[in-house]
């Protein structure tokens, strides 16, 4: 059944609904709501896990390892500073093949200090081994929530849903959440089977040295790329289960022979389709919504651009001195093709700018008919900078 | 505490440690350490192993190791939660200790174990030498890691009490915030200080444990400075302040003593700490065989108290009869070498150390006016059931 | 689709009063969105929130840049550049203030409407807090929804003597204005036929 809800307090429930044992709380703007909302629900006796109030975002990340480690179904949530400072526990964790999830409230990266949205945060984290999945609204975010717990567990790795901060997190917007009993039946009980345990001991994380660390690292790439079709299976399965979809690797929207398309991932794609529905476009544009964009989607991605003739690549951060970075990422993985599309890259709604609907008629007009000009930064305004700067 | 479960019984043998083939590894002989059959591992995929970073426990096939062999182990009284064979320094003092804790501790616990000389002398992949779970994670977050695990345990309705250990640098330094945290929130776990007063995995660079004037990599004596220039951190005191249940230093000179602290610890349901003094041969520069002198010298000159602390309230200390000067225990170390010199400045911080012990002495009520068994050579010599009935 | 803006100071409850009229809409049925432009701001800095209501599924996430309906909670900020900035054409504003709506509206050259709703909450609630009272004014006069609809989402918040007070308080500010004075101007359209099969999909 709908209901206006908070995005943090959806989330918040969502989670509360997957029963885990331990989750880790610790503040810090965007993603606040969410570990209150958790506080709450364990202090009304609505939920029944340890929460563990930590003194950083470090530890945060590390008691869920161990939590996990332990054999516990566990939780945390971030955003920007907290993510990086997280940074060190998610390549670790996800390096040990250790299942659990984490929101990541999107917000920019300092400095300058800002606590605004964009996808700094979970971006510079990307080659960390752990799976993430963007969310275009609340209900998503919900949905995914509840799929991660299973994706992870499935792949014994960890998983990172990413809703945007604000934008998503403080939306109050009507939200359906399935019933305990529905989540219940898509979700089994946490059973780890390399779960630390006195009867059956082991090792985890021991020093693996040059004779097999490329062998390491090469069953997990391995792993990131079969987690491809578990993430679409389970989507699937949870489409059964509750009657409704995530999107399950990426997903498109409009007209399926559009010869242009726009690539984006979290809330944007939502002011996309609004534009595309209010008739901004005036051509026949599709959305790409990259939900999956690690473990990297490529061959979804091939179909999804298949007849395309301009592609534009939006995204929410970038690297600096190189440009996109799922511009980049696009740009490699559809090389080989034979016709390929005209890759126009571009970042949009940094720290907080706020995102119009005009933006797709403008992409658009940006760049009909040229040749795809070198990544820049759609919405900086020069006039403000030292010409030095600009 | 627990029972012993059949892990002790099922016990390896000398042959076990010795570094398995990788074939053995790849098929997942997690049976190790003594799982029953049912409760053991499946078998799981070769690259599922490999991809876990999951290491092997010693083996234990009885059969292939001969039934004299295991018979004999088997009449071994004692649990070895670290096995014998791995790969530390002769005479090192942090490996003792670890042996001495595991043993006091008993099969039913878990540790987390920080990044440093234990985690990697102890757990060459595919092999490890630890027969209870054990996770390794990284530098810092001994602590936490160790938080998460007791919260699982809580959450699951399991007691198996769950152990932190890290060397000095991951506790005195950059640890520091986790274990401030871990206590802060009275998790039920034992944390283990491994003291050996410098960063030695690295190569043996000061830390803020190292002792005044000692030398270190990064802190080396020269003609403008006397080795490190500030004061060893009293970790100790500021454990207590967290008002912990009990936190106590030990030495592995003592074991009788670390026994004793380690068992305390583990009854108490709550966060409790143990700093345990453990010479390294290699970074202190000193005879391999000559680490439980010097580890005796440092309680006997002051400058190591082995006290007790309940509820940041002095409990107990280990008093010493006849306190032995400090150039004793200094001179037979090559990190206070400079110290030696003929120089005034050599004398001075001689004194200056001398001075840090006497304080402790006063401070801690360290004279001990009647004799001592502990405090008596051969009293705590390790008397192991071993091999004989 | 119909757009408000609300602007409050830090402290006001601004941001709840977007939940509220949001959650209002959604007990009537239609879809909604509320969010906070949230800043770093502290208590008695300007801040705004942002409310959509629509027949189906909302899919824009800007700010709102040409609001319908302004809701004041504090008339110094109509002092403040860019406070009525892109209201559409005809949209009226409603101001937490003392004074008449003729003086306001004459001062600022708005189409101002004005309810004393600090005093009124102060006397209802004993909390400075306009939001409640100026939701319930801005519902009677644009009869966009029912005041039972503000009762429900208050219900869902608040309880016991809290939520009793509240509901005084909306009948009290609900007589201090004009009941329909800005009828029509705000219309929900029925649903078109693309929303009910976004929503049914």
């Amino acid at each position: 059944m709908l209901k206006a809800l908070e995005g943090s307090q959806a989330l918040a429930r969502a989670v509360a609904l997957c029963r885990p044992g331990v989750v880790a709380a610790y503040p810090i703007t965007p993603q606040t709501h969410i570990v209150e909302n958790i506080s709450k629900l364990v202090a009304d006796g609505e939920m029944g896990c340890e929460l563990v109030s930590v003194e950083s975002e470090f530890s945060a990340a590390s008691v869920v390892l161990g939590a996990a480690a332990a054999g516990a179904r566990a939780y945390t949530a971030s955003s920007s500073q907290g993510i990086m400072l997280m940074s060190e526990v998610l390549y670790n964790m996800a390096g040990l093949r250790i299942p659990a999830v984490i929101t990541c409230a999107n917000r920019s990266v300092g400095a300058p200090l800002n606590i605004w949205n964009d996808q700094a945060d979970s971006m510079a984290i990307r080659d960390s081994g752990c799976i993430q999945l963007y969310c275009a609204d609340n209900q998503e975010g919900v949905d995914s929530t509840i799929q991660a717990f299973r994706i992870a567990e499935a792949t014994e790795l960890p998983v990172m849903v990413c809703v945007d901060g604000f934008v998503l997190t403080h939306t109050l917007e009507p939200i359906d959440l399935p019933s305990q009993t529905k989540v219940d039946r898509f979700l089994p009980e946490f059973d780890f089977a390399r779960r630390l345990d006195p009867k059956a001991p082991k090792s985890f994380g021991t020093l693996v040295d040059p004779g097999w660390f490329t062998e390491v690292r090469h069953s997990h790439h391995r792993a990131m790329q079969k987690a491809l079709p578990v993430i679409e299976e389970i989507d699937a399965a949870y489409e059964k289960a509750i009657g409704r979809a995530a999107g399950g690797l990426l997903k498109t929207h409009g007209p399926k022979g559009a010869k242009t398309a726009v690539l984006a991932l979290g809330s944007v794609v939502s002011t996309l389709r609004q534009g595309l529905n209010d008739g901004l476009a005036k051509t026949p544009v599709k959305i790409i919504q990259l939900r999956c964009f690690r473990p990297f989607p490529t061959e979804a991605l091939i179909e999804a651009v298949d007849g395309v003739d301009d592609l534009i690549v939006l995204e929410r951060a970038f690297s600096p001195g190189l440009g996109g970075i799922v511009g980049t990422e696009v740009t490699a993985a559809l090389a080989h093709l034979k016709k390929r599309p005209r890759i126009h890259n571009f970042a949009v709604g940094l720290g907080g700018r706020d995102v119009p609907v005009e933006l797709l008629p403008e992409l658009i007009a940006a760049t009909r008919g040229t040749t795809p000009e070198p990544f820049r930064i759609f919405d900086v305004e020069l006039d403000k900078l030292p010409a030095e700067d600009r | 505490m627990a029972k012993t479960p059949e892990t002790a019984k099922k016990a390896p043998s000398k042959a076990a440690s010795k570094p398995a083939k990788a074939k053995t590894a790849k098929a997942g002989d997690a049976k190790s350490g003594g799982a029953k059959g049912k409760s053991a591992a499946p078998a799981e995929t070769p690259s599922r192993k490999v991809a876990a970073g999951v290491g092997t426990a010693p083996g234990v096939d009885a059969q292939a190791l001969g039934g004299e062999l295991a018979e004999l182990r088997r009449r071994q009284p004692r649990f070895r939660g670290l096995e014998a064979g791995h790969r530390a320094c002769q005479g090192c003092g942090e490996a003792l200790g670890a042996r001495l804790v595991m043993e006091a501790a008993g099969p039913d616990v878990m540790v987390a174990n920080a990044t440093g000389c234990l985690e990697v002398f102890t757990t060459p992949w595919p092999q490890s030498a630890w027969r209870v779970p054990w996770i390794h994670s990284l530098f810092e977050n001994a602590a936490a890691v160790a938080s998460g695990m007791e919260a699982a345990l809580k959450a699951r309705g399991h007691r198996t009490k769950v152990m932190a250990f890290g060397g000095d640098g991951s506790t005195f330094d950059i640890g520091f915030q986790a274990l401030s945290g871990m206590l802060e929130r009275t998790h039920n776990v034992l944390y283990v200080c491994f003291d050996n007063e410098a960063y030695m995995n690295t190569g043996i660079q000061r830390s803020s444990s190292t002792p005044h004037a000692a030398a270190t990599t990064t802190s080396p004596a020269g003609s403008q400075r006397m080795g490190k220039r500030h004061l060893k951190k009293d970790l100790l005191q500021i454990i207590a302040a967290h008002h912990v249940p009990y936190a106590a230093s030990a030495s592995v000179a003592y074991a009788a003593d670390l026994r004793r602290k380690v068992r305390r610890a583990i009854e108490i349901e709550g966060p409790t700490f143990l700093l345990l003094h453990v010479p390294c041969p290699l970074g202190w520069g000193h005879d391999g065989a000559k680490t439980i002198e010097i580890a005796r010298l440092a309680v006997q000159t002051g400058l190591f108290p082995v006290v007790e602390l309940e509820r940041n309230e002095l409990a107990g200390v280990m008093p010493i009869r006849q306190p032995r000067p400090v150039s004793d225990y200094l001179k037979l170390q090559n990190r206070f070498r400079h110290l030696f010199g003929n120089d005034h400045r050599a004398r001075q911080e001689r004194e200056h150390l001398q001075a840090l012990a006497d304080h402790n002495i006063a401070t801690y009520h360290l004279l001990g006016e009647e004799p001592d068994p502990l405090d008596t050579e051969g009293a705590d010599t390790v008397r192991r059931g071993g091999l004989i009935a | 689709m119909i757009e408000i803006r609300i602007h409050g100071r830090g402290g006001q409850g601004n941001v709840v009063a977007a939940y509220l009229l949001a959650s209002a809409a959604f007990a009537e049925g239609a879809h909604c969105q509320a969010f906070p432009s949230f800043g770093a701001e502290r208590r008695g800095a300007p801040v705004t929130a942002f409310v959509r209501i629509a027949p189906g599924p909302i899919l824009a996430r800007s700010q709102v840049r040409n609001p319908a309906a302004l809701i004041v909670q504090d008339d110094s900020l109509l002092h403040i550049p860019g406070t009525a900035a892109g209201l559409l054409k005809g949209g009226g504003v409603l101001v937490n203030a003392p004074e008449d709506a003729a003086t306001l509206s004459a001062r600022h050259g708005l189409d101002i409407l004005s309810l004393p709703a600090t005093a009124l909450a102060l006397e209802y609630l004993g909390r400075p807090t306009p939001n409640v009272a100026l939701l319930a004014a801005f519902l009677t006069v644009t009869g966009l929804f029912p005041l039972s609809a503000l009762s429900k989402a208050l219900g869902e918040r608040f309880s016991g003597e809290v939520l009793r007070r509240n509901e005084k308080l909306v009948a009290r500010a609900a007589e201090a204005v004009p009941e329909g004075a800005w009828a029509n101007r705000l219309v929900l359209e029925q649903p078109t036929k693309e929303a009910r099969r976004a929503e049914s999909a």
